[in-house]
């Protein structure tokens, strides 16, 4: 199900939409610093310094649960592997922020991160080349992710693997990566990954302003994922999309190329995902290969299935409310929290299937053909 | 530590040698001879007397060897070397008393470190006679360390007694290896043709050793160069069989973990994402078993633990699947992903049920006497008990699995409920009972699964974490809804596996492995074992 009802399709792009979604980036965009910056930090409503990089973390989340809302909720591509483009992105970020460090690390080398020298390393390996520019790095953040999806893609949409198999080739993937990563000769810091960085930009990473900075650098991200996600889903692309996503044969014999859909959007949302991974790693200091875990990809999938998959706010909504709920839990009560995750899956999926967006707009508009059938997901 | 063992050992053979020494009267005044010069002043002369004796094979040499270490061994003025044995000084000679004389009227023969190195390696060749047959098997294999024309000398006498097969051949590999070394060159060629046929890497340094020496006669050259290639043959057997086993081994690991999910996953087409908690309940069901037994069995009956754990296992898992089926799984029918987050889910409130009850450190689960230890195949690689056991259990289940399928009224109705539901119904088949009790089965064989697994590592919370993975794509591999799929694919990746894992790396060679999978999966999107027709699209 689109979250558009009938009768209102035409009002996509209307002042409506418009005057909802600046509501919401102005609040996200102008509360935050206000809050942090310009109130007493005594009073109650401050933000301290410390919430920031939190709230990113947030923004990152949700803008890497949109990207697989467009595969999912969209196209009914269920990858368990987005987990792989997001890491990807943030281990191109992390390349970039390991080179600004130079000879401040701890062993002092200009050219070579303290791993590789701690790992007798001589010389820097090409594909570390470029990275100390970062419109390079930032090309990568788009490219490897955009690359390693088209591929894949290529090869699972032509054979048309779908459904539970591509689920769980995806998974296979996303668990070769870890693998491949975690070996300490590929160059990429093994176990331990890569941290201890000083700055972005000439920018110290360690002051507020900086970490305020990459909030807004966020939030401007996820607003402008979202426009782009909802230009995609609303166009005529969009529409083959859902048609496919709810039967994939009638659409190819009715001479849509399904497979080229299917893969610029999964090349799309692996894009994005790498891009929100990108934002991820400033913001925590850290990029390890424990973020290729086959758990993190499906935790993505339950996040968008709470807030409500087929529905773009819904993922955002999602990812907010699961990782507030996460943050919160496993400082209070640590034990429960995997207790919580699990009966979380098993009730969104039992109980409220369209997720929490999904209730509000059937709550909102009684709609004639809301008994429509739910995505099936293959 | 050693050197007790040769003392020890060296006691026993002091009787076995003296009985073999009395069919020796020639060599008794060189023992006295020698025995006196053990008494001389220079440490020089002492070493030769020592060395000496250790090659002449005299059993009564052991005592004395053994007391000149202790320093036991005294000298009288007269020149008589006499051993002192608690409160009593013995003749070396006859092991008669010696009355008249004092022990603290005597001198202590003394030794340095360098004579005491001396006297362990005489003892060394004399434990070679020893009546300890383990302690004989041990000198026989140690001497292969220094091949000489001395220790040739020793282990052919060796040989002339030996009556345990074992040890004689032991012995003669040793021998070959010293007359390879030391021989006349007719000795040398047969030496070199014996040690073609053995795998030991030591022998393999000698030979190449010998090869490379410059001055070794062409032919005998010849016959080390062709001994090596036979032994270098032999080797790369070994890693064959060996890769092979290990394989096996693995692939019947593989295969017992994807056998439940093949029926739930395979057969009903349900994402099961629980079905490796379902291992790890049963695991933890071998472990509840054993500790059972220990706290209310006699100690005798730790061994049967298994016998029951393996039932036991079944039915929990079993009892767990079905509850499963009824309170979610029924509801998704016909919703794979959504069952997939569902069972997720599942799984995580399984896992941390489980750490909250046990802790989350590993628990250890004891193989039973009778699964323990294992055999020699072929030169130098060992197959353990445990190992074989799983093989053949896993076979077991896959058999009485099938039975089950293909010969049981259950079996007909859970095909006919996968085939066609609403015609099944219409026939009288409890379809809700049968989807409850099939996937019960498939859960049920999961634990039991979890039971071997427990013989062969450590359980813990996520020991079903580590098998999903590898279970799912066995089961895509292999083809969906067909066991000989699940069995080929299980037995070919755990068979690849081992062969990548010496060339690649075991990390790299599963990464290989993955992504040889996904591309497969790209040719051929529904399996080895593909379902034709109609069920197909099922």
């Amino acid at each position: 199900m689109s979250e558009l009802p009938r009768g209102q399709r035409n009002s996509a792009w209307g002042p409506g939409f418009w005057a909802g979604f600046v509501a919401c980036a102005v609040v996200l965009a102008l509360a935050v610093p206000i809050l942090n910056l310009w109130v007493p930090s005594n009073s109650a409503v401050a933000l301290p310094d410390y919430l920031v990089p939190l709230l990113g973390k947030y923004l990152c989340y949700a803008l890497l649960a949109l990207s697989l809302d467009l595969v999912w909720g969209y196209a009914g591509i269920l990858s368990l592997g987005h987990g792989a483009f997001f890491a990807l992105g943030g281990y191109c970020m992390g390349m970039y922020l390991m080179r600004q460090i130079g000879t401040r690390g701890v062993y002092g080398n200009p050219l070579l991160p303290d791993f590789m020298v701690f790992l007798n390393w001589k010389e820097l390996p090409w594909f570390w080349w470029g990275f100390d520019h970062f419109s390079w790095a930032a090309a990568m953040i788009v490219l490897v992710p955009g690359m390693l999806a088209l591929v894949f893609g290529w090869l699972a949409f032509r054979s048309r693997v779908t459904g539970v198999y591509l689920s769980i080739i995806t998974q296979a993937m996303t668990y070769a990566l870890m693998l491949a990563f975690f070996r300490n000769d590929m160059g990429f810091g093994g176990n331990n990954g890569m941290t201890d960085y000083k700055d972005i930009l000439g920018w110290d990473l360690h002051q507020p302003s900086t970490r305020l900075g990459l909030y807004l650098v966020s939030t401007t991200a996820l607003g402008a994922g979202y426009l782009l996600c909802r230009f995609v889903t609303i166009s005529k692309l969009g529409r083959v999309l859902l048609a496919l996503r709810d039967a994939e044969s009638r659409v190819r014999f009715l001479g849509y190329s399904v497979t080229n859909a299917k893969l610029f959007v999964f090349t799309l949302s692996a894009v994005l995902a790498g891009i929100a991974g990108a934002l991820y790693v400033p913001q925590v200091g850290i990029i390890n290969p424990s973020e290729f875990s086959p758990g993190n990809s499906i935790e993505i999938a339950i996040w968008v299935s709470v807030g409500g998959r087929g529905t773009l706010s819904g993922a955002i909504v999602g990812a907010v409310l699961v990782n507030l709920a996460k943050t919160w839990l496993t400082g209070a009560a640590p034990e429960t929290w995997l207790f919580v995750l699990g009966a979380l899956f098993v009730a969104t999926t039992l109980v409220i299937p369209r997720g929490i967006v999904g209730l509000l707009h059937s709550a909102r508009w009684v709609r004639p053909r809301a008994t429509a059938p739910l995505p099936a997901g293959e | 530590m050693r050197a007790t063992a040769i003392t020890r050992a060296a006691r026993a053979t002091a009787i076995v040698l003296t009985l073999l020494s009395a069919a020796l009267p020639a060599r008794a005044d060189e023992f006295a001879t020698l025995v006196s010069a053990l008494g001389a002043d220079s440490f020089a002369e002492k070493e030769q007397a020592i060395t000496a004796l250790g090659k002449l094979g005299d059993g009564r040499a052991v005592t004395v060897l053994t007391s000149l270490n202790d320093g036991r061994l005294l000298k009288a003025p007269d020149g008589r070397v006499l051993v002192s044995e608690a409160t009593k000084l013995l003749d070396p000679l006859t092991g008669a008393d010696a009355p008249d004389l004092k022990a603290d009227a005597l001198d202590r023969i003394r030794v340095n470190n360098r004579l005491r190195g001396t006297i362990q390696g005489a003892l060394g060749g004399l434990i070679l006679f020893s009546a300890d047959p383990a302690a004989r098997l041990a000198a026989a294999q140690d001497a292969l360390r220094y091949p000489s024309a001395d220790e040739a000398a020793l282990l052919e006498k060796a040989i002339a007694v030996e009556k345990d097969p074992e040890i004689r051949a032991a012995m003669e590999q040793s021998l070959a290896a010293a007359r390879l070394v030391s021989g006349t060159k007719q000795e040398r060629l047969a030496a070199a043709r014996r040690l073609g046929t053995t795998t030991d890497p030591q022998i393999k340094n000698l030979l190449d050793e010998v090869r490379a020496a410059p001055d070794t006669d062409r032919e005998v050259r010849q016959a080390a160069e062709a001994a090596l290639a036979s032994i270098n043959n032999r080797l790369w057997l070994v890693g064959l069989v060996a890769n092979l086993f290990q394989g096996i081994s693995l692939g019947s690991i593989l295969l017992l973990a994807a056998i439940g999910l093949a029926i739930t996953f395979g057969v009903m087409g349900v994402i099961n994402m629980a079905h490796g908690e379902m291992i790890m309940l049963g695991a933890y069901a071998a472990y509840v078993c054993q500790q059972f037994f220990r706290a209310f069995l006699p100690p005798g009956w730790i061994d049967a633990y298994l016998v029951l754990a393996v039932p036991v296992a079944f039915l929990f898992a079993g009892a767990v699947g079905v509850v499963l089926e009824r309170s979610v799984i029924r509801f998704l029918y016909g919703r794979p992903l959504e069952t997939l987050l569902a069972t997720w889910g599942v799984s995580l409130i399984l896992q941390q049920a489980v750490r909250s009850i046990f802790g989350s450190p590993n628990k250890a689960v004891s193989n039973p006497s009778w699964m323990t230890g294992g055999f020699d195949l072929i030169g130098g690689f060992t197959v353990t008990w445990n190992r074989v056991v799983i093989i053949l259990f896993c076979f077991v289940v896959l058999g009485v699995l099938a039975l089950i399928l293909n010969r049981t009224s259950f079996g007909l109705q859970m095909r006919a409920v996968t085939q066609n539901r609403p015609m099944a119904s219409v026939m009288g088949i409890r379809t809700a009972r049968i989807d409850a009790l099939t996937f019960g089965l498939g859960s049920g064989i999961a634990g039991m699964a979890g039971v071997a697994l427990s013989q062969v590592g450590n359980v813990s919370p996520n020991l079903g974490t580590i098998y999903i993975v590898d279970s799912f794509l066995v089961v895509v591999f292999g083809g969906v809804g067909n066991l000989m799929g699940t069995l080929v694919g299980a037995l070919s990746l755990g068979i690849v596996n081992k062969f990548l894992e010496p060339a690649a790396g075991a990390i790299l060679g599963k990464i290989i492995i993955l992504v040889a999978i996904i591309l497969f999966i790209q040719r051929r999107p529904r399996g080895l074992f593909a379902l034709k027709g109609r069920t197909a699209e099922a």
